[in-house]
Parts: structure tokens; sequence; C-alpha cells
């Protein structure tokens, strides 16, 4: 029996050291652990290990990459409409098409070099190579000059504020002596491990299934915009299943997560300590809107008065409770995120804007001439063609998978013959950017500094033979998107007259139908409140910002989250 | 001896050619783009700017030559050890990934498959002895092999971690440590290896215990060990013959079981969270990351591959009547 033997020591060995380890638990100091009432731990955001951290690199760079370490010159708070200086002091417009921002003074990025306006002009200009996603600044601007160190002057040659300032607040500033120099290919190749920013926190260290940050306590927002960022150290863990995610989350081995938890109400109800935005539905702040695109080019969708009786069958209030189990809430027959309540026309929604109303549904579809004429229970179109569709979704995003099938058993009711159809997403987007599809859900765009950005995914115009970003349903209407482009050239801050044109457009929109608005996908964000307490919330006195660790939510806040939780027991 | 090492050695290199050229196809032949997918996480909003960065990383990804040049220059590359440049990772390389990922499958393959091959034959051979042992040993081993690793891998979670508590039940280690060489690092690495190193342990061992305690009352009842027992030999020494004996089966069993353990360590890991080849796989593929699954494949199978070459070589190392073939050249 001597084989026996090893094993046997190995076994003890391991049992000795789970008795070590599970005993001694709790708050250890020791410093091989990240002490735990100074840390914040995140998750919901990664879907794989941290890949870069590369501020050029969007929709890639790892969590917290902009925002936490790169800054944007202004941030945009959606509750007031306003920009927020961050990087930058102030701003003017001295002439239509020239923007001037001025910096704040006595900002440093972590190296020790002094922030001026030649970081500013030498970010945009890295946006002149191809490979940058913001390469498409340029076709409206002229020219990027540093006045003087503080200031920064930018020219356009086509007038696009609208465009520009959602850059501004969305994109963040690199620094000079570090990305001047490089060449594309240099750009493009560069992991960028242990960034050089100016932000509140710097990169401590990763591993393939975290990241963690560490608070830079030398931060120029700490005295010049009071704000004191609470976690010492962000240690932000890459997606596990939903189970266990949901269960580190109620045993507080996570703070805060910002995953779809289906069932995560039910939590919220019970545990006291596990919060969400609001205390009842839809618990979560909108954050998208997830629209049925029909393909305008097909029969019978192409027909504005088949879109018009596709909506009025489909009962929303049936997917909120069904399969969202009112965690989220029905949109707008506009579209528009509640942020954007003042670009609204409330009288003409009243009057036009489509509602859940089966009967009204065979009317509109009689009154076109939709019929069922051969007795299978499905309507025609009016040349006596029998009509079948399909509603595309994602395999495996089994809420929007549920959603389909409920649309498609509405629609079925009222005599529309819609069947649900989940390939894999590879081959949907295939579909959807050939044009090669009936109908489809897509929720691509989100919460912005203007309500241009989702007028622009509806109507833009022309429509290529590859339509990989907007305009999905390859709808055409000229004066729909002339309307649009006069709103891209209103003054950022100027909404009553941004509201004139979005009215227009609206008129247009509600009567048409090209993208039939669903229900607003939440900003999913879920906290324990064990560790750290005094998470934005609804209610009087909490702060209003979101609580989310997702890219581009920073900017619209979300940094300022940071400084307002508290630790518990304090 | 060397012609059956060449002969060996000729049918192990053609495995590797069509297993590359399976593996090269992988990215290239599915259906969806992975340079598409890559950037359709960055959100872009403009078409144009989209259709510029597409342009230049397919470029950078050499999907823009036609494919006979991409065949020829995937081989060139891999012989300097160049497995290309990850899509979920970008612009990690690929082998730096896997080589991450690759201690962690190894730390749990190589002691489980050596310590239940060991501890198999061992029970095995004490089951075959007595009566009373065979009636129970027989009978768990054979739930134990027939056992799905996922399943008894959820079913330790379950028991170990969640109800008793004793052992963390995902990840390699605790979140809340700094990697460093320490005492409590260390600690923490091996109560996370524990209950997916057992849950592989276990079911491995059900089926050696089973297939040695068979051999051994084959080999007990043959002629040698019944002429060993007529000239009055100890007990002791005829099972140690049976046992020598019994072994030989055994050591092929571990090389046709080696890819059935493989893909058990890959599903074990997952259930885990455990960060090994098998995470991620499943990380590869759901960001469609075709080039990181093309490379883990790959180095799954000259894994495999090796791991059945040296069995080979042990096999014919332990067992003469192999030798004395292959020298006589008769078959």
């Amino acid at each position: 029996m001597r084989s026996l033997r090893l094993p046997a020591a190995l076994a003890a060995v391991a049992l000795a050291v789970t008795a070590c380890s599970g005993g001694g638990g709790g708050n250890g100091e020791g410093s091989g652990e990240y002490p735990r009432n100074e840390t914040l731990y995140t998750t919901g955001t990664a879907w794989g290990p941290p890949a870069n951290w590369n501020p050029f690199m969007q929709g890639q760079y790892a969590v917290g990459t902009v925002g936490l370490a790169y800054e944007p010159l202004f941030l945009f708070d959606p509750n007031t409409s306003e920009y927020v200086p961050w990087l930058a002091e102030s701003d003017s417009w001295p002439e239509e098409n020239v923007h001037e921002i001025v910096l704040r003074e006595g900002i440093t990025w972590r190296d020790g070099e002094v922030f001026d306006s030649a970081d500013v002009v030498s970010t945009l200009e890295v946006g002149q190579f191809d490979s940058v996603p913001f390469s498409n600044l340029w076709n409206f601007i002229e020219g990027v000059e540093a006045v003087d160190a503080q200031t920064v002057r930018v020219t356009f040659a086509e007038n696009r504020p609208q465009e520009w300032m959602n850059w501004v607040y969305s994109h963040p500033i690199a620094p000079e002596h570090i990305w001047g120099e490089k060449t594309e290919e240099q750009i493009m190749s560069d992991v960028n491990e242990d960034p050089v920013g100016s932000g509140p926190y710097f990169y401590e260290s990763h591993t393939d299934d975290r990241l963690v940050w560490e608070r830079n306590d030398e931060w120029w927002g700490t005295e010049a915009l009071d704000l004191d960022m609470k976690p010492r150290y962000i240690v932000d863990l890459v997606n596990a299943s939903n189970d266990v995610t949901l269960g580190m989350l109620q045993q507080g081995q996570v703070d805060l997560s910002n995953n779809f938890l289906p069932g995560i109400d039910q939590i919220i109800n019970g545990n006291e300590t596990i919060t969400s935005y609001y205390d009842g539905p839809p618990y979560m702040q909108p954050a998208n809107t997830a629209w049925l695109v029909p393909n305008t080019t097909k029969a019978p969708l192409d027909d504005p008065a088949f879109r018009q009786a596709l909506a009025h069958s489909i009962d929303i209030t049936q997917i909120i409770e069904g399969p969202y189990a009112n965690l989220v809430e029905a949109a707008s027959p506009t579209g528009l995120l509640p942020i954007w309540d003042d670009y609204i026309d409330h009288g003409l929604v009243e009057d036009e804007g489509f509602t859940f109303n089966a009967d009204r549904a065979v009317e509109l579809l009689e009154d076109a001439g939709y019929q069922d004429e051969d007795g299978d229970g499905f309507v025609e179109t009016p040349d006596g063609e029998p009509i079948s569709l399909t509603l595309e979704v994602p395999a495996g995003w089994t809420d929007w998978m549920e959603a389909s099938n409920v649309i498609a058993a509405n629609a079925q009711a009222v005599g529309i013959n819609i069947e649900a159809q989940t390939p894999e997403f590879d081959l949907l987007v295939d579909n959807r950017n050939s044009g090669e599809f009936d109908l489809i859900i897509n929720n691509e765009r989100g919460a912005s500094n203007t309500p241009w950005t989702y007028y622009d995914y509806v109507f833009q115009l022309p429509v290529n033979e590859q339509q990989s970003t907007v305009n999905f349903g390859r709808y055409e209407n000229e004066e729909a998107w002339a309307l649009v482009e006069q709103l891209a050239a209103v003054p950022a801050d100027d909404i009553e007259a941004a509201a004139e044109i979005t009215s227009q457009i609206q008129e247009i929109q509600l009567a048409e139908l090209p993208a039939i608005p669903l229900w607003y996908n939440g900003m999913w964000s879920q906290a324990n409140n064990t560790y750290w307490t005094n998470w934005p919330s609804e209610r009087e006195g909490a702060p209003q910002t979101y609580a989310s660790m997702w890219n581009g939510i920073w900017q619209l806040g979300g940094i300022q989250t940071l400084a307002t939780i508290e630790p518990a027991g304090e | 001896m060397w012609r059956y090492i060449g002969r060996k050695l000729f049918v192990y290199l053609l495995t590797f050619v069509i297993a590359v050229t399976i593996n090269w196809m992988i990215p290239r032949f599915m259906p969806g783009d992975p340079v598409r997918s890559m950037l359709s996480r960055a959100s872009v909003g403009n078409p144009e700017a989209l259709q510029r960065m597409n342009e230049y990383y397919t470029g950078v990804f050499g999907l823009d030559t036609p494919l006979h040049e991409q065949y020829l220059s995937f081989w060139a590359n891999l012989f300097r050890g160049d497995l290309g440049v990850s899509v979920m990772l970008y612009p990690q390389p690929v082998l730096d990934i896997i080589l991450r990922a690759v201690p962690f499958t190894l730390g749990l393959l190589l002691p489980s498959i050596i310590l239940s091959w060991i501890v198999g034959n061992r029970i095995g051979a004490f089951a075959a002895r007595k009566k009373l042992l065979d009636n129970t040993i027989l009978p768990v081993g054979y739930i134990l092999t027939a056992m799905p690793y996922m399943w008894l891998a959820l079913l330790l979670a379950w028991s170990l971690g969640i109800v008793a508590g004793v052992l963390p039940t995902a990840g390699g280690y605790s979140p809340s440590l700094r990697v460093e060489f320490s005492w409590l690092f260390i600690s923490s690495l091996l109560t996370h290896w524990v209950l997916p190193f057992l849950s592989m342990f276990v079911v491995a061992l059900g089926g050696w215990a089973i297939g040695m305690r068979n051999m051994i009352i084959y080999e007990l009842e043959a002629d040698y060990s019944n002429y060993l027992q007529a000239l009055g030999a100890p007990t002791r020494l005829i099972r140690r013959y049976a046992f020598r004996n019994a072994m030989l089966p055994q050591i092929t069993g571990l090389a046709v079981q080696l890819g059935t353990v493989l893909s058990g360590a890959l599903l074990t890991e997952i259930v885990f969270n455990y960060p090994g080849l098998g995470t991620l796989i499943l990380q590869a593929l759901n960001n469609r990351d075709f080039f990181v699954l093309q490379g883990t494949f790959l180095f799954v199978v000259v894994g495999v591959l090796i791991a059945n070459f040296i069995i080979d070589i042990v096999y014919v190392l332990v067992d003469p009547r192999t030798r004395v073939q292959m020298t006589g050249g008769a078959a």
C-alpha cells in the first residue's frame, strides 16, 4: 500500500488548508487581501477577460478605462440636461461654427506631466486615422488649434453641434506626450496596460477573471470638484453565470451587479440589503429603447397602415409582466427615453400615438384592404397574396425570445401571421445588415445628450447595401431625414429650438412608424448595502445618478456615484 | 523498436496535419464575420467610420487575402509559435492567453488522471480479493463511472460548497486576494482547487477500479496462476504477477480515456468557473473569438497526441512481449 501514501498526504494537506482558510475569513487587514470595507466589488460589465486599456478602442477596453482612468472634457447630466465641466472649465461659441473650450488649470497626468490644450488637439487628431471609431468627426470639423495652453478652438466646416457635443462628453482625452507621436499601427496594437490617465483611479492589477483599480489620491477633482471617491479599490469581476452572480450578490461578495438577473424583483422585495433605483416596478432606470424594426422594403411591411395595425396589436403589458416580471416599462410611442421628455410633443402623442387595441388593429387592417379571404385565420394583402412574416431575435437571449413569442401570438390574434425565430446572433446580424429579414428587435442606441442620436438611428439616409449601425428597416423618407439634419445643426443647449424640430419629426414618425418602440430596457443595477450604502435611488435626499459600470455611463454622471456612496457602519 | 516509433510518429504527424487543417477552417467557414462581431461591441454610431474600421481590422487579421495564402501563412506562423491575435482580447496574442490558462487545466488534469489511475487500480485489485469488498466496491464503482462529470461537479458544489460551506465553489482563487507568492494566496489556490479536482478524480476512479477488478479475476484464473498455485507459490507472489499483467490493458485504457477525461475537465472547469482552458473556450464561444478557439483546440489536440505518444512508448517499455514481436518483425 505504499503508493497510497502520496494521495493520502495530499488529501491531508488539502484538508488542513481548508480548515485554516475556512476559519480565517472575516475582515483580515493582511497585506495580501484587499481590505473589505475599502473595496467595492462590482460585476456585470465584462463579458470576457480584460482585453486592453487603450482609450481609442471603444467597446474593447477594460471596464473603467474611460471614466476611471481617462476622462472627458464634460459630463452630461441627463437629469438636468446640462453639460457638467470636467477637464474643461467652461466653453463658449464665439461664432456659430467655432467652439472654444477653456481647460481647467492644475490638472496633471498620472506621470506628472501637465494637462493642457495640446492633449485635446492631439486626441482629436488621432481621430484622423481610419481605425479610430470617431474618424467621422473629421467629415465636419475644419480644424483644431490650441489658442494658448488652456484654450482650444474647434472650427467646423459643417455645423453639427449635437453630434459634436456627443463626442465631447462621451470621449476621453489622452495625453499627447504618450499618444501624439504614435503611428496608426502602434496605437491600434497597444494594450496600454497601466494607462497614464488623469482620472480618480489607476490600474492596480488584473487577471483573467477580474480587474482591480486603485484610488488616485492625487486626483485633481478632489479639490476642484469637491468629490471624494470613497472606495480605495474597485474590483470588477468578469461575468459568471446568473446563478453565481445572484449568490455572490446575496452573500455580499459583490456590492454592485449590473447584470440582468431575472427574478431580482423578488429579492429586492424580500431582502432589505439588496436595493435598486426604484423600490417598486420597474426597479431599474431606463437605459435604451427596444424597437420592433420592420423591413420597410418588403410587402406588406412597406405599408404604413399595415405597420400601424401591427403596432396596435402588441400587448406590451403582457411582455412587461411576463418575461420581464415588471423590470421594464413600456416605451413612449415616440421611443424617446424619459430623460428626453422635453423633446416629446405630448399633445401629438395623445392624438396620434398608438396603444394596444386589438379591435383597432383589426379595423386598421380592414380599412387598408387586408382581409382573410381564404379562411385560414390570417389576412392576405389587398392583392390576395398570403402574408407570412418572421420575427428574428438572437438565440439565447431568453427575455427577447419570450417577448418575441408574445408579439407573434398577439399579431396572430388580429390575423397577422408572424412566426418567431431565433437564429444565431452572427447570422441575425448578417440578415439584418443586408436587409434580408421581415422583423427584428433591436436596442443599439442608448441614453445620450440628444434625441438626435435616436432619430439618426431611425431615419438616416442614404440606405446602403449594408446597413450596419442605423436604419436597419431601410426606411426612406427625405423629408424626415432633412429634419434630422436640421436637428443636428441646432445649438447643443437650445432645447426649445430642438423640440420644435423633434415635434415635426414625431408627426412623421407617428404616422409612418418606421420602427415600433416596445419597451425601455433597464440600466440593470442592483446593490448590496452590507458594505456600501447610499446608493442612487428615487428616494428623497438620495443621489439621483446612475449606478452602473457600463461603458459610457461614467460620462453620464456615473462617476459621481463613487463619491456619494458611503462605507457602511460609519 | 525504432521502426515502431517511426510508424507511430507518422500516424501522429498525419493526425496533427488534419487537426490543424480542421482548426484553420473553424473561423473561416463559420457563419458570421469575426471582425464585424468584434466591432459590433464598439457601438460605433457612424456607418462610414465603422466601414473604415472593418477594413482596417480585416487586414490586421489577414482575412483579406485569398484562402490558400491564408492557409499557408497559418502554417508558417504556427511554426513560429504565432497563433494569431485574439478578437475578444484584442490586441493580445492568442498564445499568451492560452498559456495563462494552461497551468490551471494541467493542475487539475495531471493529478486527477494519475492519482485516480493509481488509486483506482489499487482499489480494484483489492476488491478482487474479498467477496465483501467486491460486493460493495463494484456497484459504487459503476455508479461513479456512469456519472456525468458536470452532474457530480454540481452535486459536490452544492453539498460541500453551499450546504456545508466548507469549500469555495467558483473561481481559481478568492477575488479579494492579491496575486502574489504568499501563504494566504497559495492556500486560496488550493482550496479552490479541491472541488474541481475531486469531481474529476472521483468519476475516473470508479472506471479504473472496475477495469482492474475484472482483469485481476481474469488473470487469477489464467493457466500460469493455477500452475503457480499448484507449485505452492505464496498467494502474494501470484497476485503480484496477476497485477502486473492486468496493468497492461489499463495502460491502453489510459490512452483511450484521455480524450474523455479532457472534455470532462473542460466541463468541470465551467461548472466551477475555474480559469483554465474550459472556461476560456466558453468565453471565446460567447465572444465569437474563433482565433482563441482555434488556438485552444490546437493546444488540446497536440496535448492529447503527446500524451498518447508517451503512453505508447511506456507500453513498449513495460511489456516485453511487444518488444520481442517488433524485433522479430512478425506482425
